[in-house]
């Protein structure tokens, strides 16, 4: 079993939906990441996602965007994220980690040397946002042969018979983005994402997380209520951008933050349905 | 300038590229979010619908003859043939079209497809502002609300197509992130069709992004090629020795260069920008110092450093400074059938005046590239041979960068 799978069925058991933070790595500066990365599963992460900072994220808005622009900056490589990886490995060896960036830096390391020095450093999902199913290929034996979970988008334009290409490929969990358009954008309807929830649940037994928009504890306990797990990236990395420079209190602030997300979380798992 | 010439080595059925998931060999593809993938299907569909449909096909030609005032004369350059010295060259004047470059060629077949899909919007990338303004000026024509989405960078040095498409009634949104320039517009004219997918039409202006663009645009600029080769087989009674053009994401290439594709017996030579010289770093030219990657939904060339982050490009002409190039050119390279040289910005400007002064065509800068290789390959082949370059765009908007250059103030 592996460690997301692992993680979800603790949390089924003990009726808790998962709160995975999304930060990206090297933002604003390399040493940062790591005592963040402890930071957020100390305030209530289930599971962290590490964004491997792009030049040319089109899946993403202006706010991760500009993350990739501050790590960039500093040169972080595909090599320098799994050292972060292992750094944080070498204090938490329970939490899950995602990977998630686009294809490009793994092309240049290589398929197969990806996987292996990914599972080596104690990455345990990949999300590759510009990565279909159809196009995986190789790509998909190296990630399973190095035991790493395949997650993929799921979005509100998805037609039911991709829904089921995309969970027959997926491991660990699938990620509903939940509304259209780049992360970071701000409308969503709670009834429309719980009813496209359950209709992703029809067709598989992964868990469905629900991220993109995600802004407040408010937000995160609803959408708790209609999913398996809230991801919320944007929301922390502006937190992030808009401290610049002290990081003592942009810690103390973004994982404030994510402590009362959970603690909504947690409330609204007790209300009765 | 450095050549390579090798023939093909085995006969290759080019008319079943890309197949049915977009690839060419190892390259193309769709590598998109998954936000985007129903719209892309979506897409895929209605184009393989209307591309073999006849009243569609009609109306495409119908417009080419009455707007775009096709077909291009294929012209021979006379006195730059004799100042040369070698093979009569031929120029397509891609540049004599409506709006001035071969751009509206593919801008006007995809308006035609959106109206079809029932898409009441368009957005478009520009880089030099030649897709824009063609993309612009299609919209006005149908009656369709237009975004273009352009560098800051490249708004600074091709302000006259900027006003222009404010005149035709679209909107210019500058990007300021990443580097500024065409690759970064690209970026942000993907993000608008995440966002605003429903009503949404991207028309991508050249053979890259995700299939089925390389292909759909592919399609619509091979009535260059087309032309080209009736045009010749007239003039010459025979088809040309070479083909020349010069190659930023490479429409204007693949577009003369694919009716030709099973003719072995006709060189293929495709030009990138040079910049600064390939061995300084700064320059834009993949296929001629990159190496395969997956950007804007595609597997290609790409300029890229250790780690995979797409480095800034350089050239003189902004139509030609993107960091990538259609993934059939990537193949057609890999395969031998084309080959790809590149061209610095001074001999790009050396190639801009020779043929001001010698035929009276003052060309864009991009072409400029296409045209100095052309000479030296003239000279090089000798007389009693023949090559036709592509014209692709008049050189009007790049006043004001040859003039900076100069020194001289407008």
């Amino acid at each position: 079993m592996s460690r997301i799978e692992a993680r979800f069925k603790a949390l089924r058991a003990s009726r808790r939906k998962a709160l995975i933070p999304y930060v990206t790595a090297g933002d604003p500066h390399p040493g940062f990441t790591v005592p963040l990365l402890h930071g957020l599963v100390d305030a209530g992460a289930d599971i962290v996602e590490i964004g491997v900072p792009f030049s040319d994220p089109i899946g993403d808005g202006p706010v991760i965007q500009m993350a990739c622009e501050r790590a960039l900056a500093h040169h972080i490589g595909l090599d320098d994220v799994l050292a972060m990886v292992r750094d944080f490995r070498s204090r938490d060896a329970d939490t899950p980690v995602v990977l998630m960036g686009y294809m490009n830096p793994i092309e240049v390391m290589g398929h197969r040397r990806f996987a292996d020095e990914a599972a080596a450093a104690g990455v345990d999902g990949v999300l590759t946002v510009d990565m279909p199913p159809e196009e995986m290929g190789d790509f998909s034996d190296c990630l399973a042969a190095a035991g790493l979970d395949p997650i993929f988008l799921i979005a509100p334009t998805t037609t039911e018979e991709r829904i089921r290409l995309i969970c027959d490929n997926a491991r660990g969990f699938v990620y509903y983005v939940s509304l259209k358009g780049v992360t970071g954008a701000d409308t969503m309807d709670v009834d429309t994402v719980a009813g496209r929830v359950d209709s992703i649940h029809a067709v598989t037994g992964l868990p469905v997380g629900v991220g993109f928009g995600i802004s407040s504890p408010e937000m995160a306990a609803k959408m708790s209520r209609a999913s398996d797990a809230v991801i919320v990236g944007s929301v922390l990395v502006r937190r992030i951008a808009e401290h610049g420079g002290d990081d003592e209190s942009t810690l103390r602030d973004v994982t404030g933050l994510l402590r009362a997300m959970r603690e909504a979380m947690d409330t609204e798992a007790e209300v009765p349905a | 300038m450095s050549t390579m010439s090798e023939p093909a080595r085995e006969p290759i059925d080019f008319s079943s590229y890309p197949d049915a998931s977009g690839h060419f060999g190892p390259y193309g593809g769709c590598f998109v979010p998954e936000t985007l993938m129903t719209a892309i299907r979506e897409l895929t569909e209605a184009y393989a619908r209307y591309r073999l449909d006849a009243e569609f096909l009609a109306e495409f030609d119908n417009d080419c003859t009455q707007f775009v005032g096709r077909p291009s004369p294929l012209y021979l350059a006379r006195r730059w043939t004799e100042k040369v010295g070698g093979a009569r060259i031929y120029l397509k004047r891609e540049d004599l079209n409506h709006t001035g470059a071969h751009k509206i060629n593919n801008a006007l077949g995809q308006a035609l497809l959106a109206k079809r899909m029932g898409k009441r919007r368009v957005i478009a990338e520009t880089g030099a502002g030649q897709h824009g303004v063609a993309t612009a000026t299609v919209a006005a024509r149908l009656g369709m609300e237009c975004v273009v989405y352009m560098g800051a960078e490249d708004i600074q040095r091709q302000s006259p197509n900027v006003f222009r498409m404010r005149l035709l009634g679209a909107e210019v949104v500058p990007v300021t992130s990443g580097t500024r320039t065409l690759k970064d517009a690209l970026n942000e004219a993907m993000r608008d069709w995440v966002t605003n997918v429903d009503e949404t039409f991207y028309i991508i202006g050249t053979v890259a992004g995700p299939h089925p663009y390389p292909m759909m645009v592919r399609d619509f600029q091979s009535i260059i090629g087309r032309e080209t080769r009736h045009q010749i087989l007239e003039q010459e009674g025979r088809l040309p020795d070479a083909l020349v053009a010069c190659v930023g994401g490479g429409s204007n290439a693949i577009g003369l260069f694919h009716p030709f594709l099973f003719d072995s017996e006709v060189q293929l030579h495709g030009v990138e920008a040079g910049g600064y010289g390939i061995d300084t770093g700064q320059h834009a030219a993949p296929l001629c110092a990159g190496k395969p990657g997956v950007l804007h939904g595609n597997r290609t060339y790409l300029m890229e450093d250790e780690w995979g982050q797409i480095m800034g490009t350089h050239s003189i002409s902004a139509g030609l400074d993107y960091p990538g190039v259609g993934p059939e050119h990537a193949w057609l390279k890999d395969i031998k059938r084309a080959v790809y040289t590149s061209v610095t910005d001074d001999e790009a400007m050396a190639g801009f005046h020779e043929l001001t002064r010698t035929e009276g065509i003052i060309p864009a800068l991009e072409t400029a590239h296409a045209l100095f290789y052309a000479g030296q390959l003239a000279r090089e082949m000798g007389p009693g041979r023949s090559i036709v370059v592509n014209l692709s765009g008049r050189g009007d908007k790049d006043l004001q960068t040859v003039a900076n250059r100069e020194g001289i103030t407008l």
